[in-house]
């Protein structure tokens, strides 16, 4: 560790340039977090080229998995959005895979945890919306605005209903980040302040080796919460993808 | 892998083939029990899924602050940018921010399935029962 006396948890979400790179006064550099985010493609990309490239009848444990990742998503969108909801299968399933594998490569010791970052969860969630608004005013014009009107509300507060539907709807990509991004930084924070204690503690000879065994504990149990926290939130993320994704198709019911 | 093997390797003969269909049926007989037995484990999982604390409640604070606070954060966004660019200046934060802190509590409400969804009146609605979203 650079600094023995102090243990900084943050210092692992700095972003460092790898190769410096600037177009026009735009700074494009290649950082740690775009090498991450390349790695992450290419491990996904990889794991399912790899096991889906013998088809087998019966699976191998590899395929096994790749074919139980293709039908949770596809249950998940079906449940949510019904069949026609199945041509948005592509998006859904990849935003899925790559929250997937961004959060469990993070677990990695001194690896980049790229979810992390509010900017590329933000990103994740504005390519959803986007797509709900752009399809849904395709696919229904004007009459995608009724999503904004609930059935039976007075005309006098009718302009208010509006506007705390409209902010609602525009709070969405807001929350799906957020909530990405919080509990991917909350969770390795915690785990880096309780390895910290152990590094701190063990310090103090003999009583202090002995006090540590207890924060250690508490880091490989908050290392198995991690793993979950990471299944989860990929799973909440493409959850939440499906329920926006079925308002664009069917506004209004 | 021995199972990978085409059907012209193992039954070129008529009792081979018969083998190979029997074989086919057997496991599509198998298939089909395995998923009515998962069918009627899924609720069990399900409510224990909801019933356990630990993760899944903080999983749940996550949300729902999540969901509050972007509600505000919209509301206190657009109140500051109408108020740039109208100049109208601390009545369109005051008005966005309040508006932001109801749309807190409904995106709240309705993230814990209180409330209808989008684009549904309280009362209206062919099959209000009949909701494929699912609420969590």
């Amino acid at each position: 560790m650079a600094t023995p006396d102090k243990v900084d948890p943050i210092h692992q979400f700095h972003i460092n340039k790898i190769v410096d790179f600037n177009v026009g006064g735009l700074d494009l550099s290649f950082t740690n977090a775009s090498l991450f985010m390349v790695v992450t493609v290419l491990v996904a990309g990889a794991f399912l080229y790899a096991a889906t490239s013998s088809r087998a009848l019966i699976p191998s444990r590899l395929q096994s998995i790749a074919e139980m990742s293709y039908e949770f998503v596809a249950n998940m969108l079906r449940d949510a959005a019904g069949k026609q909801g199945m041509q948005f299968f592509p998006l859904v399933f990849s935003l899925f895979m790559f929250v997937l594998v961004a959060n469990l490569l993070g677990m990695f010791p001194y690896f980049f945890t790229v979810t992390s970052h509010i900017i590329v969860t933000f990103f994740l969630a504005m390519v959803v919306i986007l797509t709900v608004v752009v399809y849904g005013l395709y696919k229904h014009g004007l009459h995608f605005f009724n999503l904004f009107v609930p059935s039976g509300v007075p005309g006098v507060l009718l302009p208010l209903v509006v506007a705390i539907e409209v902010i609602s709807f525009l709070s969405r990509p807001i929350s799906l980040s957020v909530r990405l991004f919080a509990n991917m930084l909350a969770g390795h924070i915690t785990l880096k302040v309780f390895a910290g204690f152990v590094v701190s503690l063990s310090a103090f000879g003999t009583v202090g080796i002995a006090g540590a065994i207890l924060p250690l504990g508490m880091a490989v149990a908050l290392t198995g919460l991690e793993f979950l926290v990471a299944f989860l939130q990929a799973y909440v993320f493409a959850v939440l993808t499906c329920m926006y994704l079925n308002d664009a198709l069917h506004p209004g019911h | 892998m021995a199972t990978s093997k085409g059907p012209d390797e193992t039954g070129k003969s008529g009792p081979g083939r018969q083998g190979e269909d029997h074989r086919d049926d057997d496991l599509e007989r198998r298939r089909r029990n395995l998923e009515a037995s998962l069918a009627t484990r899924r609720p069990d999982r399900q409510e224990r899924k909801e019933g356990a604390g630990g993760a899944t409640g903080y999983g749940q604070a996550m949300k729902l602050s999540s969901e509050f606070i972007a509600g505000v954060a919209v509301g206190a966004g657009l109140g500051w940018g109408i108020d740039r660019l109208a100049g109208t200046s601390p009545w369109g934060l005051i008005v966005f921010l309040l508006l932001g802190f109801v749309a807190g509590v409904l995106n709240v409400l309705r993230s814990v399935g209180k409330i209808a969804e989008f684009g549904q009146g309280s009362n209206q609605g062919p099959n209000p029962g009949s909701n494929p979203r699912r609420k969590d």
